[in-house]
């Protein structure tokens, strides 16, 4: 057993930790996010540039092939610096759809290009009748003569408005909610029928409503019908890739709460005298190590051929992530009191990171459900 | 033990109902029902309608314009109010200065201040916490020196809400420097316009202006202004903060809000079925009607005790933790039940609902992430939850 990092990921996390220490300051992030495309393209080029880019990604096409464990590393840091560059649209979800089914000609062409930084893409795969339901796709293709016309509609698409291309779930056969019959389709950003509607995200990041309305499309990506285990491995990847992100996040409200309780003073003396407080920050703490085992555990298992130990260590992770929005997220907002629900104050965004993160690929209550089924 | 209302009682009721049926603006009515961010004209407007009707001051003595209800009327005032989704009318004038004036003022101070309190023609704040004065209130920092008929005062408030909007505030400063911080802190009246008081907005969580920070640079304010005695300021706070925690629990808002969550879920789907068929998301909105029955039956326990005119004491820090963990709680549940349309953050269905926009998923959706952050704040102000603890652990455990 060895529970620890190759000394190639711990430096690759060193670079990216050193760049967010110097260039990505809070105020920075949140320009940033509030102008223009919501992130900073130089800054995507120097995470080509360090080699994040490809970590997920087998040596053949440019990657590290350092895989899940590679992109834990990357999600913590992601996660302490608030990064708001579309490293989860684009790498975790539409990168490794193409490393998971592309034909070895798609990989070819698109995996280099999308590790060197100029092609980026995104994953429309949520509708809004789904939930959380992955097999529930509504939208359409049908085929007429050698093309597919898609036709339908996408909900919360992340950094869908930076893409060059969008990978788009869709049934070609079968009833709504059926597994069978669902088939992933690559489409430019500039198709005709695509209308796009962007907007901000209650954290910080960039999302898109997308419509489709007799969209052609020639690229299929992966077997037609058969996109559905593709589709969940690559989400069970990204589930445990945010949990590690939640991991940065929790670190950093922990280490910020307990700086806040050693300066504030009330009543003659710090808040961290009172022992309520610092028990809440001590729940902090261990939930913090509790969520990060769990990480671990999660990419350990996310692409075991295991499904059933990856569905549950997915899940448990996820679950305890769900756990930590009223010992973490809710506790350090109230710790900080009223400064803690300011805009100003770096504190409040990283809770909104934390409970949003909640809501991606499944929240709780939807882990817990498919948790139940394996366990 | 009875729970109906007698038949006066309801007959008062139901002349409530019919009024708020007929006189409460729809349109109010539909942004407060969505969530839709509030005007000052929306406060001004639904305040004079009370005040015609002679409503709208619950709280105060029927000769200075209050109603002479029972305690059980004003308990189905707010039940009706809450369930036709009434806007809460800003506290700071009718609920806090009002009784304060009442109580502590002089009678040039009431005829001055009541008529426009009670008819909305001026808006106050309230001057309490500081940055560095928080939970510890009495810490205070905020000057006030007197210089022949005038007070000079330097300092600084903040959470001041709807600062940006008011024309006058009340302001506890520190008059002198005793042996204990309780003591030397007097209760002060200042024009908002007056020079050396400026306000800063303070951006909160959902990304809302509605709190301000409000500094004081040499600011002259006449003797008259002076609130009871100098040293009277602990005092008038306590008396105040009584004030301040009634319907703290908010059981009628919160059933409301409940009623809203079910009607959401019924129409949000999982897994081709509408979301409150769901058994775990069911089951948590139970959670919170099981806690939520027990605070309504704990705030009637204590109106009846309040009926047979006893004090309402530490109970009303039971009320406001719970009531506060009630809404917190249901907030929460209104965010999960959109799924991933709790990400969308568009500020001007905040401010303005979608107009004539098609909504980018459920209309209902865009606030409830941003509100379910904010009220985060329930918990931290009018006194924290910690303290309000502390006061139960002292006061009824006697630890």
């Amino acid at each position: 057993m060895n529970l620890e990092f190759t000394e190639e990921m711990v430096m690759l996390q060193d670079g990216l930790n050193k760049f967010l220490q110097n260039e990505y300051d809070f105020e920075t992030r949140q320009k940033l996010s509030r102008h223009g495309i919501g992130y900073n393209e130089n800054n995507w080029q120097q995470f080509a540039d360090m080699g994040l880019l490809g970590v997920p990604f087998a040596e053949e096409y440019g990657g590290f092939g350092f895989g899940q464990t590679g992109l834990i590393v990357i999600m913590e840091a992601i996660g302490k610096g608030l990064v708001v560059e579309p490293y989860l649209a684009s790498i975790i979800l539409g990168g490794q759809l193409i490393q998971q089914a592309g034909s070895e000609e798609q990989k070819q062409t698109l995996l280099p290009a999308l590790i060197g930084g100029e092609l980026k893409l995104a994953f429309a795969y949520a509708e809004q009748q789904s939930r959380y339901n992955l097999a529930d796709v509504a939208c359409t293709a049908e085929k007429q003569g050698g093309q597919y016309v898609l036709n339908g509609h996408k909900s919360v698409v992340f950094n869908a408005e930076t893409a060059d291309k969008i990978i788009v779930s869709a049934r070609t056969s079968g009833n709504t909610i059926s597994e069978q019959g669902i088939s992933l389709f690559i489409i430019d950003k500039a198709a005709n029928g695509l209308t796009a509607r962007h907007y901000e995200t209650v954290d910080g990041l960039r999302a898109s409503d997308l419509s489709f309305e007799g969209v052609t499309v020639e690229v299929v990506l992966g077997t037609i019908d058969e996109a559905f285990a593709d589709i969940q491995t690559v989400i069970d990847s990204a589930t445990a890739a945010v949990c590690a992100e939640g991991v940065g996040v929790i670190n950093q409200l922990r280490e910020k709460t307990v700086e806040y309780l050693k300066t504030r003073k009330q009543f003659g003396q710090s808040l961290g005298n009172f022992q309520i407080l610092q028990h809440r920050t001590v729940d902090m703490f261990m939930a913090e190590e509790q969520m990060r085992s769990l990480a671990y555990l999660a990419a350990i298992h996310a692409t075991s051929d295991d499904k059933a130990e990856c569905v549950k260590s997915v899940s448990a992770a996820k679950i305890y992530l769900g756990d930590t929005r009223p010992i973490v997220a809710e506790q350090a907002a109230q710790l900080h009191g009223g400064i803690g629900v300011t805009d100003e104050l770096d504190v409040a965004h990283y809770v909104k990171r934390l409970t949003m993160i909640n809501a991606l690929f499944g929240d709780r209550d939807f882990q817990m459900q498919r948790f139940c089924q394996v366990s | 033990m009875d729970l109906n209302y007698s038949p006066e009682e309801q007959a008062f009721q139901f002349e409530v109902r019919e009024f708020l049926r007929t006189h409460y603006p729809k349109d109010i009515q539909e942004k407060v029902a969505n969530g839709i961010a509030l005007k000052k004209e929306d406060y001004v407007c639904w305040q004079k309608i009370l005040y015609q009707k002679g409503w709208v001051a619950p709280g105060w003595p029927k000769k200075y314009g209050g109603t002479g209800w029972t305690p059980v009327q004003k308990y189905i005032f707010e039940e009706e109010c809450g369930a036709a989704n009434c806007l809460r009318l800003v506290a700071f004038g009718l609920v806090m200065l009002g009784p304060v004036l009442l109580e502590f003022g002089s009678e040039e101070q009431k005829q001055q201040h009541l008529p426009d309190i009670l008819e909305s023609n001026l808006w106050w704040a309230q001057g309490y916490s500081e940055p560095n004065s928080g939970s510890d209130l009495a810490s205070l920092q905020t000057k006030a020196e007197k210089a022949g008929d005038h007070y000079i005062v330097n300092g600084s408030k903040t959470w001041t809400t709807h600062g940006h909007y008011a024309d006058k505030i009340f302001v506890l400063v520190r008059t002198s420097q005793e042996d204990r911080k309780q003591k030397g802190i007097s209760f002060l009246l200042v024009d908002m316009d007056d020079p050396g008081v400026t306000v800063d907005p303070i951006i909160t969580v959902d990304g809302m202006h509605v709190v301000n920070q409000v500094f004081f640079d040499n600011v002259k304010v006449p003797v008259e202004n002076l609130v009871g005695k100098e040293g009277d300021g602990w005092t008038i706070a306590k008396y105040l903060l009584q004030h301040e925690r009634t319907n703290i629990a908010q059981v009628p808002r919160s059933k409301t809000q409940i009623a809203r969550l079910k009607a959401l879920a019924t129409k949000q789907q999982s897994n081709g079925k509408p979301l409150l068929e769901d058994e775990r998301f069911r089951s948590k909105i139970a959670e919170i009607e099981v806690e939520l029955m027990a605070l309504e039956m704990t705030s009637r326990r204590v109106l009846s005790k309040l009926s047979s005119g006893a004090a309402p004491g530490a109970a009303s820090s039971l009320l406001k933790v719970k009531g506060t963990e009630v809404q917190q709680a249901i907030t929460a549940l209104l965010m999960e039940a959109v799924g991933y349309y709790g990400f969308p953050y568009i500020k001007d269905v905040m401010l303005n609902g979608w107009q004539d926009e098609a909504s980018i998923g459920p209309e209902e959706a865009a606030v409830l992430a941003p509100h379910y952050f904010d009220w985060r704040k329930t918990s931290i102000y009018g006194g924290s939850n910690e303290i309000q603890k502390n006061i139960m652990a002292k006061a009824v455990l006697g630890l």
